[in-house]
């Protein structure tokens, strides 16, 4: 084994070159994390998320992101109910079709992993496109309908997987006691997975709260709350963005308190979505 | 139930058919060539010229994509054949919850860090920047691609047979020697379906990289010039795409560009990836 120190040499070094790059990946991933901590937290306080922003998002020095916050929360709130009813019946669909072997479910997984692909500033524009065709202006309205396509794929094909995992043998008996298969579905599938379906619910809402590019055409910016869903309406994303350009470092503050409840926002609803989750498995039968 | 079934297919064919529709308008005033390829972007004029986005695009998604590759690869590797089963565990999470965080949270930290550092190296280079450039871009998309390589190369090595690293750890190769000629060789087609699927995330992209390119209508020269995204241009400009004749119709236009480059990219990535799933079960 002339070369056994040189392959030995070979090993060593690109270990220690893939120790470099994982700590790249994990110590980026902190780094930015850390940021929006250390920037975002010492700006929050009381009255940032209990007021509105005081003599405009852009040059008033006063106020908070309350409407940010909760205008983020109504649009993906309504967008995720919105996607929801959307989804379920398609992910069940999905599920009776998969059995039957029919080509209808792979095609419509292939035309949800199309939407999936779309990026959000795509959304943006074609949400655009429709409201100038009905006439309607940015609002909380087009906002929701256009967060809720964007997150229709993610969260049908989440559900998708959920509802596959479900024993077989299980739709059998309840098939053989001669249920339909739409009680089947409803009966039995959707009681068995009910804490998957919720995960996927908190991933499609994790989205829809992060997405900024859609929002910009479609649910516009404003400094109020929205009182009617014809109003426009704040985002968590857009209050950063907008915030973040003004020379006052008062309002900067407000974008860094801004980008810290949203990053909060969205943990929080990851970790709810990865509890759910390993529930579920604890449950399923294997 | 059935009826709902259709919904997936009809969007995707009305968004392709809306962009289309409204691009028509400047489609048959205009060679398509010309726009492609027309480097003055002066919509008060008329003249709509869409090549220093396109490059734009390409040099920030490109530089991204070799900075990211590499990186994403090397930790795949190492979560997948090297590191403990609960270091894997753990890592897999992180990334996974990291994998959430809002583009715009990557651009506020771009902002922050990465355009003065970027600033900073174009002086000790002897150049100027503004810090807002490609390369400041590409990091952040870098960053925030990450996940998306780093997750599916998990998925397909993981898919790649547990004898087959026996077989040739057992004939005296080294773990390194089985990663090269083994793992990689079989999961080639997967990583590259990762990649694809990394860079055409990265392309479409928005607000992370609006927020750090520097957005002037140029063709960059080099990494530390600024550029203009198509995806930026179609964000930046909405508010004033209706009151100037054609606009509307050109920033459809790069919508449509958009969706096509990344459908074509996405879907292929996807095919290979049912595929490789397919022959695991």
């Amino acid at each position: 084994m002339g070369n056994h120190r040189r392959r030995r040499a070979e090993e060593r070094f690109f270990k220690a070159l893939m120790i470099i790059a994982t700590g790249i990946v994990m110590g980026s991933l902190l780094l930015i994390v850390g940021t929006i901590v250390v920037k975002g937290f010492p700006a929050l306080n009381l009255d940032m998320i209990t007021k509105t922003p005081k003599g405009g998002y852009y040059l008033g020095k006063e106020g908070g992101i309350l409407n940010a916050i909760l205008g983020s929360l109504y649009l993906a709130g309504g967008a995720t109910l919105l996607a929801f009813l959307l989804s379920l019946p398609l992910a069940l669909f999905l599920d009776m079709e998969t059995r039957s072997k029919s080509g209808a479910a792979l095609r419509v997984r292939f035309a949800l992993d199309v939407l999936w692909g779309i990026p959000s500033i795509v959304y943006g524009a074609f949400g655009f496109l429709i409201m100038a065709l009905v006439g309607l202006r940015a609002s909380l309205l087009a906002g929701i309908i256009i967060v809720a396509l964007l997150e229709l794929p993610i969260m049908a094909r989440s559900m998708d997987e959920v509802v596959r995992l479900v024993p077989a043998a299980l739709k059998d008996a309840s098939a053989s006691l001669g249920a339909t298969r739409l009680e089947t579905a409803v009966r039995v599938v959707l009681r068995q997975c009910l804490p998957g379906l919720l995960t996927a619910v908190l991933i499609a809402f994790g989205r829809g709260v992060g997405d900024a590019a859609s929002v910009l055409f479609t649910a516009g910016f404003t400094d109020s709350l929205p009182t009617s869903l014809f109003q426009p309406a704040a985002t968590l994303p857009l209050a950063i963005f907008f915030q973040l350009g003004t020379p006052f470092p008062e309002v900067r503050a407000r974008a860094y308190a801004s980008a810290a409840v949203l990053t909060l926002i969205i943990l929080i609803v990851s970790l709810a979505a990865r509890w759910l989750s390993r529930k579920l498995k604890k449950h399923t039968i294997q | 139930m059935r009826l709902i079934s259709f919904l997936p297919g009809l969007l995707v064919v009305l968004i392709l058919f809306g962009l289309y529709y409204k691009s028509r308008g400047i489609l048959g005033l205009k060679p398509l060539t010309s726009l492609l390829f027309g480097s003055e972007w002066k919509p008060l004029k008329g003249s709509f010229g869409f090549f220093p986005f396109i490059l734009g695009t390409f040099w920030v998604t490109l530089t991204a994509m070799i900075l990211a590759v590499p990186v994403s690869l090397l930790t795949a590797i190492y979560l997948s054949e090297y590191a403990p089963r609960s270091v894997r565990g753990a890592a897999k999470s992180f990334v996974d919850l990291l994998s959430g965080i809002p583009s715009v949270v990557f651009g506020v930290w771009g902002v922050l860090m990465v355009v003065p550092f970027v600033a900073k190296l174009a002086g000790w280079l002897g150049t100027y920047s503004s810090g807002y450039s490609v390369l400041s871009g590409a990091v952040v998309l870098a960053i925030m691609v990450f996940p998306t390589i780093i997750l599916v190369c998990l998925e397909v090595f993981a898919a790649v047979p547990r004898d087959l690293r026996d077989a040739s750890l057992a004939l005296g190769a080294t773990r390194w020697e089985t990663v090269k000629h083994v793992v990689l060789r079989k999961g080639a087609p997967g990583v590259f379906a990762a990649v694809v699927l990394g860079f055409s995330r990265a392309f479409g992209e928005t607000m992370a990289v609006l927020m750090v390119v520097g957005n002037m209508a140029q063709v960059p020269k080099s990494l530390f010039d600024s550029a203009y995204p198509l995806p930026a241009l179609i964000a930046n400009n909405y508010g004033e795409m209706m009151s100037v004749p054609l606009y509307d119709s050109a920033l459809m236009l790069a919508a449509l560009v958009l969706l096509l480059v990344v459908l074509v990219f996405n879907l292929g990535a996807r095919i290979t990836l049912t595929r490789i799933e397919r022959r695991v079960e």
